[in-house]
């Protein structure tokens, strides 16, 4: 457990310090639901209906922005080698980095999500039904993320190549998360689709560090 | 402990590096891979660690913990020094300390050994090189790990420095382990083992003093 622990510890840390990265993810989140009602214009029945979407797409791009380097920087500097052959197993090692990466970079923006919602006239409830949407669906955004991130942390550029690989993979999240926080007002919770939501994540949670340890363990140079 | 090849084949990039490799290291000493540049001195290292595959040929290891692979009792130090820039001296060891399976508190020892006490709270991107690479030497000596894989480790130190980590290097091998060293630099550890890789592919085995 101690092992698992310090390299949680050391992601949180790396996160806090300069150019590590953990607030521009919110930021980013910000600034594309800021942009959004420049792009509509300021009719508000149409910018509170499409305020869950606009949400869980610019959650998406957000997870998206950082999670290239989720393990880059460690196969750049040598340590992606050692952890391989550390006491932890590389599973393990997936899970920890996406844990502490979800709690670094994606909850300030789950917390953030019902005031950024408020810019998109969204109503009390339906902002709290988002903020819960995403703070279920996004930790499978980064558990498919780091698939992808595990197949091209030893590719120089590596992340566009990583979006093209993920986003096609995070479109049932986004159905079914978008589904869940605009369906959800006047239905009896739990609603159908968030339970589907919750599937997604937990399957991901299971299954996505096997997959993103082999890669790691099989793209290699 | 015992460290064996046979027959050891090594491409990269469907080029054949060598054919045909023997090398054998035992408790307390060291083999020394000699060779010029890209001759495959590196991926041989890397290929031991169990980072790259082997072509063909067997690589055994005796002794140890059976039940573990070789590179979870292996220590190895490449050309990337896996220290992060933005934590310091302390915080890079004393992570590694924990997760080679040993503990935090062997930091500040091993520091000392290095000579580099002083730097313990130094974020690592404002040491210079040769503080950075002995920071990254002071790794092998945070969890105890029988064998060490090291890729020119003296790159970067001063006169005095390269002096001390040879200390650092007898003392490991008076202790019973065995360290596989690929250099062109004299390492002023006596005699070792030596391996030769040339251009043609092929290796010998020699004798260096």
């Amino acid at each position: 457990m101690k092992p698992a622990f310090a390299l949680f510890q050391r992601e949180w840390r790396i996160a806090g310090r300069i150019g590590g990265g953990a607030s521009i993810g919110a930021v980013f989140f910000l600034l594309l639901v800021t942009i959004v009602p420049f792009a509509l214009g300021p009719d508000l029945r149409l910018l509170a209906k499409l305020g869950p979407a606009i949400l869980w797409i610019a959650a998406l791009l957000a997870t998206l922005l950082g999670l290239d380097r989720l393990f880059q920087a460690d196969a750049e500097d040598g340590s992606l080698d050692l952890l391989v052959n550390s006491v932890l197993p590389l599973e393990l090692v997936v899970l920890v980095k996406c844990a502490a990466h979800w709690t670094t970079s994606i909850l300030p923006l789950v917390i953030a999500a019902p005031l950024f919602g408020l810019m998109l006239a969204m109503d009390g409830e339906a902002l709290g039904t988002v903020a819960l949407t995403l703070a279920v669906g996004t930790p499978a955004l980064t558990m498919i993320g780091a698939i992808g991130a595990a197949l091209t942390a030893s590719l120089r550029r590596g992340g566009l190549l990583m979006a093209v690989l993920v986003l096609p993979l995070a479109i049932p999240v986004l159905i079914f998360g978008v589904a869940a926080s605009s369906g959800a007002r006047g239905l009896v919770f739990p609603a159908k689709p968030f339970i589907v939501l919750l599937a997604m994540t937990i399957f991901s949670l299971a299954a996505a560090p096997f997959a993103a340890a082999a890669a790691i363990r099989h793209v290699r140079d | 402990m015992r460290l064996s090849g046979e027959n050891l084949i090594l491409e990269r990039g469907g080029q054949r590096l060598f054919t045909g490799l023997f090398f054998e290291v035992r408790e307390g000493e060291a083999l020394v891979i000699q060779g010029s540049n890209g001759a495959g001195k590196s991926s041989l290292l890397r290929a031991i660690a169990g980072f790259l595959p082997f072509s063909g040929g067997h690589l055994r290891h005796e002794g140890g913990n059976a039940q573990a692979r070789l590179g979870e009792q292996a220590h190895y130090l490449g050309h990337a020094d896996s220290l992060r820039n933005a934590l310091t001296a302390e915080e890079n060891l004393a992570f590694w300390a924990v997760v080679h399976g040993g503990s935090a508190c062997g930091v500040k020892p091993a520091l000392e050994r290095l000579g580099l006490l002083h730097v313990l709270d130094f974020p690592v991107r404002a040491l210079s090189a040769g503080q950075r690479r002995r920071v990254a030497l002071a790794r092998l000596l945070i969890a105890h790990r029988a064998i060490w894989l090291l890729d020119e480790p003296t790159t970067a130190l001063d006169g005095g420095s390269q002096t001390l980590f040879a200390s650092v290097m007898q003392y490991h091998l008076s202790r019973g382990g065995l360290i596989v060293v690929a250099t062109h630099a004299p390492l002023g550890i006596g005699a070792a083992r030596q391996v030769r890789l040339d251009y043609a592919g092929h290796a010998s085995v020699g004798v260096a003093v």
